[in-house]
């Protein structure tokens, strides 16, 4: 059962896909995996890999009728983030931009305060604006403020595939915030997505999970399958097994008689 | 054992021969190497202080086949697990080294593998190292690229797809300025999307500069960590100066350049210590400069013209895989690079384990890419080539082989910013 009326929306556009192809290690047989298999309508662009000559441009293998949400690694602060969109933008890239700042090149751990800051010049310079992040509330809440379509709070540190090492601080933003969370960065196994989409994430963006699986085509499908299995038991509200804080099975109260 | 470095060329006067006798045998004819010289910037850092503590002390003999294991076993490699590793105890584990490394390389880089080539414009030289073809006593053909030139070995390289280029000149200020090396900046950002540097050391102002004309990489080797071996090997010139070499790649990214390359040359003195060095220097200055791109190379001597004997002593390819597996381990995030120095079998074998970096289509001599390229008898004056290379594979050689390893060759994934 697929319910079409649920769809992700993102400045505007409407997906019914919600996994989103990541850009760090990319291939053809990925990016063909990914479409196919995983239903991705949305794939990362690293715009420095697309930074290149005739030979092997990421940006060929990209199907017609994906969107392509250009990131901007490489950036070490708001002004080169900036920069690095705007010349997406003119490669033809579209107006969708994923904000990375990092001034670590050990971790990757994005710059919060830069990102706010980057993300208030893109979004007023009508960008669709979504901004990689270390979860912390009051940033997601200036990111709002900021004009974001989105916030990605990372799951843990990228390519580390240890899942969903910040979930508790993901669930508050998932309760406090308006727009989409999509959970990104360190989701190693489908079941890690399944659990992210139950919580109430709205996407999941990987891509090391699948780059560096067996079989691609089969791991694409399995995180298709648990994306959507997550989902539908958000949407279907889960009951006191799944839901958080346990219920006793006997009225508290119960000795209320009148 | 070690090497015969010494060649005395029959061009050289009498005097010259006499004074280069006497740096070799004469210590006291040496200036002190731990002693800058007039106008090299000295810089206030402790890193130094920290990479040679730990490799001072480093005694490889007192690991053994449980240090080694207890360090595969952990999830964050530290630095006595990189000690154990690079040890002769883990010589036996080299297959489980391989393994983690090979998983540790696809978190971080994929199945990528990035090609560039080098570019030599000038082979002058001031210094007399004993074991480099460039050394100011041996006798090769010199030469220096005027700027048109430089563009003609540009345009051939770009048209054979390479993206990447590192430039490169023998250590002559005299000769190859920096004004020179700035100049040759500005042109290569015209034909690639990334300029890395391997020059002279040089004050920050000076990486500020070089920076400014497109470079946004620097490769320094340190040759050998150790200070009194390396007194032996740089016998005269700017060179033997170590610490002023040790803190080039602190005044690079002080300059504002993106990333570092560091390295020992293997087989110049106890290749454990050099890697230990080596992998400590990027580790603590990672530490200090976090935003740093930061990498690895892992050379081995090779013979010279004028001198085919020389060699990499007791660094085999199964040292080179274990210190190569073992920086992996170590640094999961930094690139390793792979020159044209090690064999095609070799450099087919370690990209797919670890190094993430590999030259082509290189040539080590001065203006002869055309006649390389292309085949073509050059009707021009070329320069002689550093030292003799292993692997001759044209990019396009090299980029059909990678592929076909199932590996995805990678021409940039940069932006100059």
């Amino acid at each position: 059962m697929t319910n079409n009326d649920d769809k992700l929306i993102l400045g505007g556009h409407e997906f019914q896909s919600r996994f989103i192809l990541g850009s760090g290690k990319y291939s053809l047989s990925l990016i063909e995996a990914a479409v196919n298999d995983a239903g991705a309508e949305i794939i990362t662009l690293a715009v420095r890999r697309a930074n290149t000559k005739e030979h092997e441009n990421i940006l060929d293998y990209i199907p017609q009728g994906v969107t392509l949400l250009p990131n901007t690694s490489g950036a070490r602060n708001a002004d080169e983030a900036v920069r690095i969109a705007k010349l997406a933008r003119e490669l033809g890239c579209g107006n969708f931009v994923k904000i990375e700042i990092m001034r670590d090149t050990k971790y990757l751990l994005p710059d919060n305060s830069e990102t706010i800051k980057a993300t208030e010049i893109l979004a007023k310079d009508g960008f669709v604006v979504l901004p990689y992040m270390y979860p912390d509330l009051n940033v997601a809440r200036d990111l709002v403020n900021a004009g974001a379509s989105a916030v990605m709070p990372l799951a843990s540190p990228i390519g580390s595939n240890k899942g969903l090492a910040t979930k508790e601080f993901i669930q508050i933003l998932i309760d406090e915030i308006d727009l989409p969370i999509i959970v990104d960065a360190g989701i190693g196994r489908p079941s890690q997505a399944c659990e992210a989409m139950e919580m109430g994430a709205a996407a999941i963006m990987a891509n090391t999970a699948l780059a560096t699986a067996g079989d691609l085509p089969l791991m694409a499908a399995a995180f298709r399958s648990a994306i959507e299995a997550g989902r539908k038991a958000y949407l279907a509200k889960p009951g006191r097994v799944l839901s958080r804080g346990a219920s006793a099975s006997d009225p508290l109260t119960g000795f209320l008689h009148n | 054992m070690d090497n015969q470095y010494f060649v005395d060329s029959e061009y050289l006067s009498e005097a010259a021969l006499e004074k280069k006798h006497r740096l070799e045998n004469d210590p006291s004819s040496r200036k002190n190497h731990m002693e800058y010289l007039p106008g090299m910037e000295q810089i206030n850092s402790d890193i130094c202080e920290k990479v040679m503590s730990q490799v001072n002390s480093y005694d490889y003999t007192k690991y053994t086949e449980r240090d080694v294991i207890s360090a595969l076993e952990h999830e964050v490699c530290t630095v006595e697990d990189l000690k154990a590793l690079l040890s002769p105890a883990a010589e036996p584990f080299l297959e489980q080294m391989a393994q983690k490394a090979r998983e540790e390389t696809g978190k971080h880089f994929g199945n990528t593998v990035y090609l560039f080539t080098p570019l030599y414009i000038a082979n002058y030289c001031e210094n007399y190292c004993v074991y480099c073809g460039f050394n100011c006593y041996n006798h090769i053909r010199r030469m220096k690229l005027n700027m048109e030139q430089i563009e003609h070995e540009m345009k051939v390289i770009s048209d054979s797809g390479i993206e990447e280029i590192l430039i490169l000149t023998g250590e002559s200020r005299g000769k190859s300025g920096v004004e020179y090396i700035g100049e040759a900046c500005k042109l290569a950002r015209k034909y690639f999307r990334m300029v890395g540097l391997e020059i002279y050391p040089v004050n920050t102002d000076e990486y500020r500069y070089l920076h400014e004309c497109g470079a946004d990489y620097v490769t320094v080797f340190q040759e050998t960590y150790d200070t009194d071996k390396y007194e032996t090997l740089h016998l005269f010139g700017h060179k033997r100066v170590w610490p002023y070499r040790f803190d080039s790649q602190e005044r690079a990214l002080m300059g504002g350049m993106r990333g570092a390359g560091f390295s020992a040359l293997l087989g110049l003195s106890d290749f454990r210590k050099d890697a230990l060095a080596s992998a400590l220097h990027v580790y603590y200055l990672q530490r200090k400069y976090p935003h740093a791109e930061m990498s690895l190379s892992c050379p081995r001597l090779r013979p010279i013209i004028n001198n085919d004997k020389i060699n990499p002593l007791d660094v085999h390819e199964t040292q080179l895989c274990q210190v190569i597996c073992a920086y992996r381990i170590f640094m999961p995030f930094v690139g390793i690079t792979v020159s044209s120095r090690e064999s095609e079998s070799f450099r087919n074998g370690i990209v797919k384990i670890a190094a993430t970096k590999v030259s082509a289509g290189v040539s080590t001599g001065i203006g002869d890419h055309e006649s390389k390229y292309s085949g073509k008898e050059s009707d021009t004056a070329e320069g002689d080539e550093q030292f003799e290379i292993n692997d001759g594979r044209s990019f396009a050689k090299m980029y059909s082989d990678i592929a076909a390893e199932g590996l995805q060759p990678v021409l940039n994934d940069y932006l100059y910013v």
